[in-house]
C-alpha cells in the first residue's frame, strides 16, 4: 500500500545513527520538562523550534517529537510522585496515581502511567496513519454548539450524582466556572471581574496556577499538619524484579487501555477539546463501567490506566487538526504550526498530497519517538521512586521551592506566584472542611470553552437556544450527557427496585 | 470545630457578592437581539448559585445533628503559621533580592530551622538547588527568573551561556 | 576548567542548549549591544499570527546571527495587549526589552482606559502591513462582490460573519463593510484565526475577513474563495481578486506588524534594535515569508513611524466612534 511505501521512507529517515541520538536526548529532556510542574511540552517545543533553521529538517521534525512525546509522559511523573499535576492534561492521573503513591506503589503507578502512554499513543498514531484524511472532514463538522455538548458530556462524565457532600460540590464547581470568566470576555471584548483594574488579571487566571496551588502548596500544608498524628508516606521502593512483574500486571487493564484510547483519539482530534476534556472523560467512563467504581480515586491503578492512555492519544489525535486544517487544538500543537509556517509548509487539507515527505516523517518519527520514551521512562522509574524516600520535611521544602519557580515559568509573572499561596492556603482549607477540590480544577479546566461555545452558538442562532438539540451531532452528546449525569441515579432505582417489587413492564 | 466550618462558608458567601458586583460592571441579563446572555452573566448568576449553596451549608451546621468536617490538631498550628510566612516572605523578597538569594534562603530555614536537619545536608541542597535551577530554566530553557538587585552579578554568566 | 565542564554537562543534557550556545554571533554594530537576554513581549497569546511572526523573527535573528544575545519570546496577551501595554510602560528606559505590536496597539488603549499613552512608547521598527480578504465558502457559489452583498441582503439580519474577538481587527473590517453597502450582519467571535478559518470551511459561519496566511491551507485546496482584497493594490499571491477601491468601494484596512520599545529607552540601544531588524528586513527569509504569506513588506522606523502610530491611532478612534454610534 501507498502508506506503508512512505512509512517506510519515514523509518529509514528516522532511525539512522544520528536521528536515534535526537530521539534519545529529546524524549529525556522531556521527560524531565513534563515532569516539572509548570513546565510542559510547550516549553520544550518552544525552545526547540528556532533551532529546526539550523539542524536539517527531518532531525529537528524527530527532535520534535520526542519532546513532544517525551513531556507527555513526564506529566504523569509529578502527578502521582506529588500529586501536581504538570499539565491540565494530567489532572486525572493525580486522582488515583497520587492515593497509590501514598500506599507505596508509586512504581506500580508510574509503569502503568508509562505502559498507558505507550499503548494510547501507539493505538492514536495507527488510527492516525489509516484514516488521517477522512477524518478531517469528522473534525469540520464540529461547529460551536458541538463543541458546547462536548463540553457538557465531559462534565457529566465526570461528575455525575452521588459522591461527595452535594452542596459542596456545587459551590466548587461554580467557583471554578466563576475563576474561569477572569480576565477578558472574548464576546463584548471587555475585561471583567479584573478586581479594581489588577494588570495581572488581565490574562486571567490559569489552570495551572491554581493546580500548583492547591494541589502543590496545599498538599505540603496538609502534609505539615498531618506528619505528627499520621503516618508519613509509606516509603515506596521498586526493584528490577518488581518492575517486571508490575509490567506483566498489566494486561488486566487492557479494557481502561482501550476505552482511553480510541475516546482519546476522536476527543483528541476535534479541534477545540484536546486532550484534558479527553482525559476526564476516559477516567469517568473508566468508572462508571469498572465492577468496583467505589475503589476509584483510592488508589485503583485503571484510574491511572485510563485517563493516561486518553491523553497520549488525545495528543497525537490533536496533530490531525493541526495538519489537515490548520487549527492548533493546544498551545504546544500551535507552535509546531507555526514552525511549519516557518518551514513554508502550508498546513491545510492538500499538505498529505504536496508534503507527503514531512507528514510521513513526521508520523514515523512519533512511532520511533513513542517507543524511545517509554522504554526510557521505565529505566527512569526507580529513580523517581527513590526520590520519594526523601525525608518529607527536605521533600515539602523542595516541593515549595519547585512550586515557586514552576509557577514563575510560564507567564513569568510574580502576580501568579501570589496566586499560587492564596489558593495553597485557601485550598488547605476548603479540603480540611470537606470541600472537594477536583470539581474547582475541572470547572476552571473546562468552564472558558463552555461559556465561550454556549454564546457563540446564541449569537450565530440569534438567541434561540433550541438550537443546541436540533442539531444532530450535539444533540445527541446532549442526550449521552444526560444519561450520563442520571446513571449513577438509575443505578441505585435499579438497585433498590430489584430487591422490592419487579420493575413494571 | 464547627466554628470553622461556619467560618468558611461564611466566607465563601462573601467572596460571592464580591464576585456578583465586580460581575455587575457588564450586562447580566439576556438579550435575544445580541445573543443570549450579557458578559457578567454567566460569573453573576453562578456566584449567585454558589451564596445560596454556601447560605445552606451554614445553616445547615445549626442544625441539632450537625457534625463539624473541620477538625484540627491545634498544636500544628504553629508550624503551619510559620511556612505559610515564610512562604510569604520568600515570595516578597524574590523581585527585590532576586530568585536566587531569595530561594537559598528559604532552603536554609526550612531544612535548618523547621526540619531541624543537619548543616551538611542544608548548606548542600541550599547551594545545589540555585545552580540547578539556572541551567535548567536559563541555560536550557531560556526563562529568566527574577534578579532584583543582584541582576549585575548575572552578566557574565549571561555572556558565558548565551 | 569548571566552567568547561559545567558547560559540557548543559550540553549533554539538552540538545536544544548546546545548539543555541554554540551557534556563533557576530557582533552586528560596534558601541552597545545588549548584556542579557532581551525579552520580547508579544502582544497576543500562542499559536496566533502576531506571536508565529514573532517567533519568526526570533528565528531569523538567531540563524543569521544578529544579536549576541537571545530573544526570548514572552506572551502578554491578556485583555487584547492591555497586559502588554501596562507591562511595557512599568519597564520605562529598560534597554532589554522590545514589544512586537499588532493593531490592539491603538484600540486597546481607546477601548478601555487602561493609562497607557502610545505616544510616549519608542517606536523601533515597523516590519509588514498584514492584508486582509473577505472569504466564503466555495460551496456557496459565491464568486463575486455584487453576488455577496446580494445574498447577505436576502438573508436579513442572519448572514454569518466569523472573525476574532470584538473590538479586534476582524470586527472592524466588518463594521466598515456594513457601513459600506449598508448591511447587516451577525458577527460571531472566535478565538483566533485559524478557529475563524475552519468555522467557515464547516459551514458554521458564512463568511470572514481572514489574514491571507490563515486562510491559504483552505484557499490551494479550492474550499475557501476569496472575494474581494481591503489592500491599495492588487496583490502578488492572489492576482484575480479585485480590490475593493477598483469596484468603487473605499474600504483599506492593514495590520501592522511593527515592534516598540518602553518609554525612554536609551538612543544608543534604540539604533542597535532599529539596525537589528533592517537586517532582518534584508534576509531572504523574510522575504520568503513576505512574498507566500502575501504580507506588503512596509518597512520604516523613528520619528515617521511614531508619525504613522499616531495617524493610526486616530483613524482608529474614527472607526470605533462610528461603530459606537450605530450600535
Amino acid at each position: 500500500m501507498d502508506v506503508l511505501a512512505l512509512l517506510a521512507d519515514g523509518f529509514a529517515t528516522s532511525l539512522s545513527p544520528l536521528n536515534l541520538m535526537i530521539v534519545i536526548i529529546g524524549v529525556t529532556a522531556g521527560l524531565f520538562i513534563g515532569a516539572m510542574p509548570g513546565l510542559g511540552s510547550v516549553n520544550g517545543v518552544a525552545i526547540v523550534l528556532p533551532l529546526t533553521f539550523i539542524v536539517p529538517p527531518s532531525s529537528a521534525i524527530i527532535l520534535l517529537a520526542a519532546i513532544y512525546y517525551g513531556a507527555m509522559y513526564g506529566g504523569a511523573i509529578s502527578s502521582i510522585l506529588l500529586g501536581i499535576p504538570g499539565a491540565s492534561t494530567a489532572v486525572a492521573t493525580t486522582f488515583d496515581g497520587r492515593p497509590m503513591a501514598q500506599q507505596g506503589k508509586a512504581g506500580l503507578a508510574l509503569i502503568a502511567a508509562a505502559v498507558a502512554s505507550f499503548v494510547g499513543g501507539t493505538i492514536s498514531i495507527v488510527l492516525f496513519t489509516l484514516f488521517a484524511a477522512p477524518l478531517a472532514n469528522v473534525a469540520l463538522a464540529f461547529g460551536p454548539a458541538e463543541e458546547f455538548a462536548l463540553v457538557l458530556l465531559a462534565f457529566t462524565t465526570f461528575v455525575g450524582l452521588g459522591g461527595d457532600d452535594k452542596l459542596k460540590t456545587i459551590v466548587m464547581i461554580c467557583l471554578g466556572l466563576v475563576l474561569s470568566t477572569v480576565g477578558l470576555d472574548l464576546i463584548s471584548g471587555q475585561p471583567r471581574l479584573i478586581f479594581g483594574d489588577i494588570p495581572g488579571f488581565y490574562a486571567g487566571i490559569s489552570f495551572l496556577v491554581l493546580a500548583i496551588g492547591v494541589y502543590g502548596v496545599g498538599e505540603v500544608l496538609y502534609t505539615i499538619e498531618t506528619s505528627k498524628t499520621a503516618p508519613q508516606v509509606t516509603p515506596a521502593r521498586i526493584t528490577w524484579r518488581e518492575l517486571g512483574n508490575g509490567l506483566r500486571e498489566m494486561n488486566r487493564l487492557w479494557k481502561a487501555m482501550s476505552i482511553g484510547s480510541f475516546l482519546g483519539f476522536f476527543v483528541g482530534m476535534l479541534p477545540a477539546a484536546g486532550a484534558t476534556p479527553a482525559s476526564l472523560m476516559a477516567y469517568g467512563i473508566a468508572r462508571q463501567t469498572s465492577k468496583n467504581p467505589k475503589s476509584f480515586g483510592k488508589g485503583n491503578i485503571e484510574g491511572v490506566a485510563a485517563p493516561e492512555t486518553a491523553n497520549n492519544a488525545a495528543s497525537t489525535g490533536s496533530l490531525l487538526p493541526m495538519l489537515t486544517l490548520g487549527i492548533p487544538g493546544s498551545p504546544t500543537t500551535a507552535l509546531l504550526l507555526g514552525g511549519m509556517v516557518m518551514w513554508g509548509l502550508v498546513p491545510g487539507p492538500m499538505l498529505f498530497i504536496e508534503e507527503p515527505d514531512f507528514v510521513w516523517g513526521l508520523i514515523s518519527s512519533l512511532y520511533t519517538a513513542n517507543f524511545a520514551a517509554v522504554a526510557i521512562n521505565i529505566a527512569l522509574i526507580p529513580i523517581f521512586v527513590w526520590a520519594l524516600r526523601m525525608p518529607f520535611t527536605v521533600l515539602c521544602a523542595i516541593v515549595l521551592v519547585l512550586c515557586i519557580v514552576g509557577g514563575f515559568a510560564p507567564s513569568q509573572k510574580m502576580h501568579d506566584v501570589w496566586l499560587i499561596a492564596g489558593f495553597g492556603v485557601a485550598g488547605y482549607l476548603l479540603r480540611k472542611a470537606d470541600y472537594p477540590l477536583a470539581p474547582l480544577v475541572l470547572a476552571l479546566v473546562l468552564g472558558p470553552l463552555m461559556e465561550k461555545s454556549f454564546r457563540q452558538t446564541l449569537i450565530a442562532e440569534q438567541g434561540n437556544v433550541l438550537a443546541f438539540v436540533e442539531r444532530p451531532l450535539s444533540g445527541s452528546f446532549i442526550a449521552i450527557a444526560l444519561l450520563f449525569f442520571a446513571l449513577p441515579l438509575i443505578k441505585s432505582l435499579r438497585r433498590t427496585g430489584s430487591r422490592g417489587v419487579a420493575p413494571a413492564e | 470545630m464547627l466554628t470553622a466550618d461556619r467560618l468558611i462558608a461564611i466566607s465563601l458567601m462573601a467572596l460571592s457578592l464580591y464576585f456578583m458586583w465586580h460581575a455587575t460592571v457588564l450586562p447580566i441579563g439576556w438579550n435575544g437581539m445580541t445573543g443570549g446572555p450579557g458578559g457578567g452573566a454567566f460569573p453573576f448568576w453562578l456566584s449567585a448559585i454558589m451564596l445560596a449553596c454556601s447560605g445552606l451549608i451554614l445553616l445547615r451546621t445549626f442544625l441539632p445533628d450537625a457534625r463539624a468536617s473541620f477538625t484540627m490538631d491545634s498544636t500544628m498550628l504553629r508550624p503551619l503559621l510559620a511556612v505559610v510566612i515564610a512562604l510569604v516572605v520568600t515570595i516578597a523578597l524574590i523581585p527585590i533580592a532576586g530568585a536566587y538569594v531569595a530561594l537559598p534562603l528559604f532552603l536554609l530555614w526550612y531544612l535548618r530551622i523547621f526540619g531541624g536537619h543537619g548543616w551538611t545536608l542544608t548548606l548542600s541542597l541550599s547551594l545545589v538547588t540555585p545552580v540547578v535551577t539556572f541551567l535548567f530554566f536559563e541555560a536550557a530553557l531560556k526563562i529568566l527568573l527574577p534578579k532584583g538587585i543582584t541582576e549585575p552579578l548575572f552578566l557574565p554568566l549571561y555572556a558565558i551561556f548565551f | 576548567m569548571a566552567h568547561t565542564f559545567t558547560r559540557r554537562v548543559v550540553l549533554a543534557m539538552t540538545a536544544s542548549a548546546a545548539m543555541v550556545a554554540g551557534s556563533v554571533t557576530t557582533a552586528l554594530a560596534e558601541g552597545w549591544k545588549p548584556q542579557k537576554p532581551v525579552e520580547m513581549v508579544i502582544m497576543a497569546g500562542q499559536g496566533g499570527g502576531a506571536d508565529r511572526l514573532a517567533r519568526l523573527f526570533q528565528s531569523i535573528i538567531q540563524k543569521e546571527g544578529l544579536s549576541n544575545m537571545p530573544m526570548l519570546p514572552v506572551n502578554k496577551g491578556g485583555g487584547s495587549g492591555a497586559e502588554a501595554l501596562r507591562y511595557l510602560k512599568d519597564k520605562s528606559g529598560d534597554a532589554h526589552v522590545i514589544m512586537a505590536t499588532l493593531n490592539s496597539y491603538y484600540t486597546t488603549p481607546l477601548r478601555t482606559d487602561i493609562g497607557v499613552d502610545i505616544a510616549e512608547f519608542t517606536p523601533v521598527a515597523r516590519m509588514a502591513e498584514d492584508t486582509f480578504l473577505l472569504w466564503v465558502n466555495a460551496d456557496s457559489g459565491i464568486t463575486t462582490l455584487d453576488e455577496y452583498v446580494a445574498a447577505v441582503k436576502a438573508e436579513g439580519t442572519g448572514w454569518k460573519m466569523g472573525g476574532t474577538g470584538t473590538g479586534q481587527e476582524d470586527s472592524l473590517v466588518t463594521a466598515m463593510i456594513e457601513g459600506a453597502f449598508d448591511i447587516k450582519m451577525t458577527y460571531v467571535p472566535f478565538q483566533g484565526g485559524g478557529e475563524v478559518a475552519k468555522n467557515l470551511i464547516g459551514n458554521h459561519v458564512n463568511s470572514t475577513v481572514n489574514n491571507p496566511s490563515e486562510a491559504l491551507g483552505f484557499y490551494k485546496a479550492g474550499k475557501a474563495v476569496p472575494l474581494v482584497a481591503f489592500t491599495p493594490e492588487r496583490l502578488a499571491a492572489f492576482p484575480d481578486v479585485p480590490t475593493a477601491r477598483e469596484l468603487g468601494h473605499d474600504i483599506v484596512y492593514a495590520m501592522q506588524r511593527s515592534f516598540v520599545a518602553p518609554p525612554g529607552m536609551p538612543q544608543e540601544a534604540v539604533d542597535y534594535y532599529t539596525a537589528m531588524f533592517e537586517k532582518v528586513s534584508q534576509s531572504e527569509e523574510w522575504k520568503t515569508y513576505v512574498a507566500e504569506s502575501a504580507l506588503m513588506p512596509a518597512f520604516l522606523t523613528g520619528d515617521d513611524l511614531q508619525a504613522y502610530f499616531l495617524a493610526e491611532r486616530d483613524k482608529h478612534a474614527k472607526i470605533l466612534e462610528t461603530i459606537e454610534a450605530g450600535s
